[in-house]
């Protein structure tokens, strides 16, 4: 049972001071640029929620947001069971457990554009091992800086690779900590593999998949450096996700007001769906 | 079990794949790699390294990245550990909504604060220096750490408190004497998630810094552009980018799997 301290704010102070300092003053500058129009010098004049109009009117914004949350539907449909799966076929114990757990954990410690920059390396079309392969042995035609569809499943794949042993690692996590006992009493009582899943697995996993999901779903809905690198947002605008739009709007445009009422909307959707996405999961909890 | 083995033998080859291609162009000279395609490099060459680990620019990249990471985990922990302790053991005015907010700012996307941090790290005269980079990571890698350290503060008992305060230990002795050691674990995994997040991210070491302190990560992508197709040089430099980390992981293998049973995570 937990005491009733309020000096624990103290504890707490550190970090909030920390976190206060990165988080609430660049956010109060953005929201000062969504509010004003500026013509360069240092000069701003008044705009008031103009911006924000325009935004949420513009058919550029709507398309690039459209992308955004097709490829973290994508990729969380496949990355999330992938995961669950591999985890689930692991070896509970054994010398084999840290070979994989390493192998595993490679790709998230590579810098983001080093994964762009390696998975362009890979997919050259007559250079990249896979570039080579699809085209001159499988005999497919895939360039991706011509194909819209190419560009897709390239970025894809990328993500599946980069991210799936995040899930892999907590999902895993999450079944090591069932106790033994609880499978003994599942065979006893004759479990199919899928109660066995369905019934002691996953309700233990719960836990560590709400958080898995709402890790892969805040990264990959800001992912901008990996698939900046690998396709600049092409071919055309095919794989302009929001954040490489916004920064588009930003630095290329220099189009401050509008770009920061951009990251506004951009930020309070993440915001909103997370918060729905945690509250519903931990309802039951406590 | 034995005959689902192969899911996990299958993925890691599929995650080898790409890193083995890098690995072999890393050993390509220039010439053949723009001349044609080869499974193996023809003739054998470690002249990208050679450049690498004989350049200022290429070698000084990798020790500013290696010292802000290192300040980054030591500061996230440092102030991590205290507020985690809090969270577990105490509840206090606001401690859920606290927690939350915390996770938020992973969602902030770093793309939409590039601009604002530029702005009030030069207003504070850090532009270009570790501690820069390293406070600002600490956006993201705070809230992590204070999460991962409370699952296993959580799950020691609260009577080691009790004990030791009989025994008459203050509460800064108990705390190093006493509950760190009993979540070193935890203290292992969290800094392997500090150590990991701060090493991949890009954008925002690159905003911060401009010489003294730029990441390896940024001399590449300029490499990149101004020295035209140099793919050698690149997937050298890609290499060993991959090298710390897999060396960290090394260390903490044990930690990962073991310490994330006993946290709650």
């Amino acid at each position: 049972m937990k005491t009733e301290n309020q000096k624990a704010w103290l504890f707490v102070l550190p970090v909030l001071a920390l976190v206060a300092f990165n988080a609430l003053i660049p956010l109060m500058t953005v929201v000062n640029y969504s509010v004003q129009e500026t013509f360069g010098n240092n000069l701003f004049f008044w705009q008031g929620l103009d911006w924000f109009e325009n935004i949420l009117r513009s058919d550029r914004f709507h398309a690039a947001l459209g992308r955004q949350v097709m490829f973290t539907a994508i990729i969380l449909a496949i990355e999330i069971p992938l995961g669950v799966m591999i985890a689930l076929a692991m070896p509970r114990s054994g010398p084999w457990v840290s070979v994989c757990l390493v192998l595993m954990a490679l790709p998230l410690l590579i810098p983001w554009n080093v994964v762009g920059a390696m998975w362009n390396i890979f997919t050259l079309p007559d250079i990249g091992l896979l570039g080579y392969f699809m085209n001159n042995v499988l005999g497919v035609d895939y360039n991706m800086t011509q194909s819209p569809t190419a560009a897709w499943v390239t970025i894809i794949v990328m993500d599946v690779w980069h991210w799936t042993s995040l899930v892999v690692l907590l999902a895993y996590a999450g079944l090591i900590s069932i106790p033994e006992p609880y499978y003994q009493a599942a065979k006893i009582d004759g479990a199919s593999n899928w109660s066995v899943f369905r019934y002691i697995q996953l309700p233990k996993m719960k836990r560590v998949l709400t958080i898995a999901i709402l890790l892969r779903f805040m990264d990959s809905f800001n992912i901008y450096t990996e698939v900046f690198v690998l396709t600049g947002g092409g071919p055309g605008n095919s794989t302009t996700l929001l954040s490489i739009d916004l920064v588009k709007v930003a630095l290329g445009q220099f189009d401050l007001g509008n770009a920061a009422a951009m990251s506004l909307v951009y930020f309070a959707f993440t915001l909103l769906v997370s918060w729905l996405f945690y509250t519903i999961m931990m309802r039951d909890e406590e | 079990m034995k005959r689902r083995a192969w899911i996990p033998i299958i993925y890691i080859l599929f995650l080898m794949v790409p890193i083995y291609w890098l690995v072999v162009m890393s050993l390509k000279t220039t010439n053949e790699i723009l001349g044609g395609f080869s499974l193996f490099p023809q003739e054998l060459t470690f002249d990208s390294y050679r450049i690498i680990f004989s350049d200022p620019t290429w070698y000084w990249g990798y020790i500013n990245s290696i010292s802000y990471v290192t300040l980054n985990t030591v500061i996230s922990l440092a102030a991590a550990l205290p507020a985690a302790y809090a969270f577990s053991r105490y509840r206090f005015m606001g401690d859920k909504h606290l927690f939350f907010w915390l996770l938020t700012n992973r969602m902030a996307p770093a793309v939409v604060f590039a601009l604002p941090f530029f702005q009030l790290y030069s207003a504070v005269g850090l532009f270009d220096t570790y501690l820069a980079v390293a406070l600002a990571h600490c956006l993201f890698n705070i809230p992590l750490s204070v999460w991962i350290l409370e699952g296993f503060m959580s799950s020691v008992p609260k009577e080691l408190d009790e004990t030791a305060y009989v025994d008459g230990y203050s509460f800064p002795m108990f705390f190093v004497k006493i509950f760190l050691p009993s979540i070193k674990a935890g203290v292992g995994v969290a800094a392997f998630f500090c150590f990991m997040f701060s090493w991949v991210e890009l954008l925002l070491a690159k905003t911060l810094t401009a010489i003294y302190a730029k990441p390896i990560a940024a001399v590449m992508t300029r490499t990149a552009s101004s020295a035209g197709y140099e793919l050698g040089l690149l997937a050298a430099a890609g290499v060993l980018t991959i090298i710390p980390g897999a060396i960290v992981i090394y260390f903490v293998r044990n930690y990962i799997a073991r310490g994330f049973a006993m946290g709650r995570v």
